[in-house]
């Protein structure tokens, strides 16, 4: 009896070490072959490239970057891109999908036959071929002198849509950023203390309070509050343009994210027992009252888990703005790989990256999912 | 004092009824039900115009799709054979499209529930795929050999897919085995290897394959592009997959495997006698949903510089004479698509309805 048991165990030990062995002569062979196979080609190896200059020009930034920024520069602005992109369409694809859930759920036929058709057109197509669609679409726009233009201040090209602005310089942004930043913390610290309303009230008033005065203060004399676009010779200047490579990210993503969002959503909502919300009408409940204090929360805890994998996915979708052009954290590496040949090291950065944002994304869910589960009891 | 007794509500039936209820139940629902029929009504209208009525179906001259009222469909018969079948030699096409035949048939026989056994649906998808292998490379009994290099359009769509479901499915029960092997250190690395193909785009896999790996392996190992990238996509596929058949798996009852084990019966047969048949039954409509979005994401594959479907149709509209007719051709190809992943996901849905109701 002992010595079955004896073998058996010797069996998994022999097993798993075997395992063990097998994987780490795996990677082992891979170090050696490729150490020969990139001395061979004359490429030099570890992180010191970083600090060297790029000499190519990013087309799209959110921070300053020339052909004269260094590597770790010229990154650091892939992943603000790919994050400005991925965050913008989970907010819009979630306020579209909430829109086209409500749709579905609601009595009304035809509300919910386009509902219906919105989600099987866009969630079937790849987003890929939406993004394409819609960039051919934006770059065959007429050109800035032709442009659309609704009351002179937006205006539709094939150089992006231009639209008026806040004249706002950099460091006046950097205080509107701290300002949110600030009442986003005001806002956790004084969630037992203050009802809802009031809270809201604060933190925004006090955002708008620095919004204007950064405003007011931060220009030279004379010149505008807001910035508008304006044709100058064959291009625009002033106010903010949307560049084709990015509206088409952004609405070939948001499209097709809301589909799935939508259909998430109205799961959540569908999978709320009735008898709950029997139980609010039989309590005398307006049907304002059943949706925000029954369905919404039970719902939204029913559909928290698939929307955080929906907005892993969004995020990870990003990647395909490689294909027109938008120089996102995966075009920039791969650009970089082209132009450094430090394949190794920035394979490593660009899938530290995304898991880095992956996980926060998840991190953050899961602390929604802690505050709202139901306590105590199960 | 005692209440009243309430009338009991009256039940309207007939038309006006129904009307009232689906689209006039309150005055908001009123104001919608009208928006949103203009809104339908015009959307129909444009759509109908622009696609049927105003369209231009054949041209002798290309120069003649200017007006700009309707679409001009000539630009599909024009372009149409490089959308379906790439840079495939022009004589032997007919192999492609019964190449493409042979998949599509693959997927409608496996949809069969007679064809669903742990033993029938492997025999039938490598024979499924070895057909399509063999017809689209020929090569022998007189058939002209075409090296993989040619394939293109919509035929290559459906060998990367059909090629990462006949891999990706068998590594998917072996990742999913694994994950919930008793031996800790196997259970672990697979588990975190899962996790972590998971949390990383697709993209970046593929490009890895392409590009990164021919550096890291011996030469004899490297096998061309197009084999490398397919091979990437299965182990992606197959870290989705695997954590669908593990839910599959824990949801067989515990009492089942005791008992295999009990009667002495040998591991493989316990997983494909008793547990694989159940977890894949139990997880259909998940494994449908998957090669649903596996589907789609073959177009992923253009941007590292294949040349499927989605990359043929660009380059259709690419060569400036038909530069123009870009929403025809962007519309095909959702139409292609559509076809595919729309049906396949109906299916879906019924099979759920049919699973919900206890006949699967």
């Amino acid at each position: 009896m002992s010595q079955i048991f004896a073998s058996q165990k010797f069996r998994r030990i022999a097993v798993q070490g075997g395992f063990i062995l097998g994987v780490v002569a795996l990677i082992a062979s891979t170090i050696l072959v490729g150490k020969s196979n990139i001395a061979d080609q004359g490429m030099a190896t570890g992180f010191g490239f970083l600090e060297q200059t790029t000499g190519w020009p990013v087309n799209f930034s959110i921070i300053e970057v020339t052909g004269r920024s260094t590597y770790a520069r010229v990154l650091w602005a892939g992943l603000l891109n790919t994050m400005l992109v991925g965050f913008l369409t989970l907010i819009f694809a979630t306020v579209l999908g909430l829109l086209l859930a409500l749709m579905r759920v609601s009595s009304n036929t035809l509300m919910k036959l386009v509902g219906a058709s919105y989600v099987e057109v866009f969630r079937n197509v790849p987003v890929i071929l939406q993004v394409f669609f819609w960039y051919a679409i934006l770059t065959h726009l007429p050109s800035p002198k032709q442009a659309y233009t609704l009351g002179e201040a937006f205006y539709l090209s094939n150089r992006g849509i231009m639209m008026p602005a806040p004249a706002l310089s950099g460091s006046d942004m950097a205080w509107l950023l701290v300002s949110v930043i600030l009442a986003v913390v005001f806002l956790g610290l004084t969630r037992e203390r203050l009802r809802l309303g009031p809270r809201w009230a604060i933190a925004t008033g006090a955002v708008f309070i620095v919004f204007v005065v950064v405003l007011l203060t931060g220009r030279e004399p004379d010149s505008a509050l807001i910035s508008t676009p304006q044709l100058k010779g064959l291009r625009f200047v002033g106010g903010i343009t949307l560049k084709p490579e990015f509206t088409a990210l952004l609405v070939g993503l948001t499209l097709f994210g809301a589909s799935y969002i939508g259909e998430i959503i109205r799961g959540g909502l569908l999978s709320v027992d009735r008898g709950k919300l029997e139980a609010g009408r039989a309590l005398g409940f307006s049907t304002f009252q059943i949706n925000r204090l029954i369905r919404i929360p039970l719902a939204f805890r029913a559909m928290l888990p698939s929307l955080t994998n929906q907005y892993i996915w969004l995020m990870k979708g990003t990647t395909v703005g490689i294909a027109v052009g938008y120089p996102d954290y995966f075009a920039i590496v791969s650009t970089s790989i082209n132009q450094s040949g430090q394949t190794m090291e920035l394979l490593a950065l660009l899938m530290g990256g995304f898991i880095l944002i992956n996980y926060s994304i998840g991190f953050l869910m899961n602390m929604l999912n802690d505050r709202i589960k139901l306590k105590g009891r199960s | 004092m005692a209440i009243d007794a309430h009338a009991p509500p009256p039940i309207a039936t007939g038309p006006a009824a129904w009307l009232r209820k689906h689209f006039f139940a309150t005055w908001y629902d009123t104001i919608f039900s009208l928006v949103f029929a203009i809104l339908i009504y015009l959307a129909l209208k444009a759509f109908i115009g622009w696609a049927f009525v105003d369209a231009i179906w054949r041209v002798e001259n290309k120069d003649l799709c200017t007006h700009d009222a309707g679409a001009c469909w000539a630009v599909i018969e024009s372009r149409g054979r490089l959308i379906l079948f790439g840079l495939y030699p022009y004589e032997e096409q007919w192999r492609s499209t019964l190449a493409c035949l042979a998949v599509i048939v693959t997927i409608a026989l496996s949809c069969l529930p007679s064809f669903w056994s742990i033993r029938r649906l492997p025999i039938l998808w490598v024979a499924g795929f070895t057909t399509f292998v063999l017809l689209m490379r020929g090569g022998f009994a007189g058939l002209e050999l075409v090296t993989s290099e040619q394939w293109g359009g919509l035929s290559l769509t459906i060998f990367i897919f059909s090629g990462v479901f006949v891999i990706g499915m068998p590594l998917a029960v072996l990742f999913a085995l694994a994950r919930r092997s008793s031996l800790p250190v196997i259970a672990k690395s697979f588990g975190f290897f899962i996790d972590i193909v998971r949390s990383l785009p697709l993209l970046t896999l593929l490009f890895a394959a392409a590009v990164v790996v021919p550096l890291l392996v011996p030469d004899w190992l490297q096998g061309n592009k197009l084999m490398r990238v397919v091979i990437a996509f299965a182990i992606f596929f197959a870290a989705y997959q695997a954590e669908i058949i593990r839910a599959g798996l824990q949801s067989t009852s515990q009492g089942q495997e005791e008992a295999a084990v009990a009667l002495g019966m040998p591991y493989w047969s316990l997983v494909i006698d008793i547990l694989l048949p159940q977890a894949f039954r139990n997880t259909l409509p998940s494994t449908i949903n998957q090669a649903v979005i596996t589907f789609k994401e073959t177009s992923i594959v253009t941007i590292i510089g294949f040349f499927e479907v989605m990359a043929s149709g660009n380059a259709a509209i690419g060569t400036g004479e038909w530069g123009n007719q870009y929403v025809e051709v962007y519309v095909f190809l959702a139409l292609i698509y559509f076809v595919f992943v729309f049906g396949l996901s109906r299916y879906g849905a019924w099979l759920e309805t049919r699973m919900r109701l206890g006949h699967a």
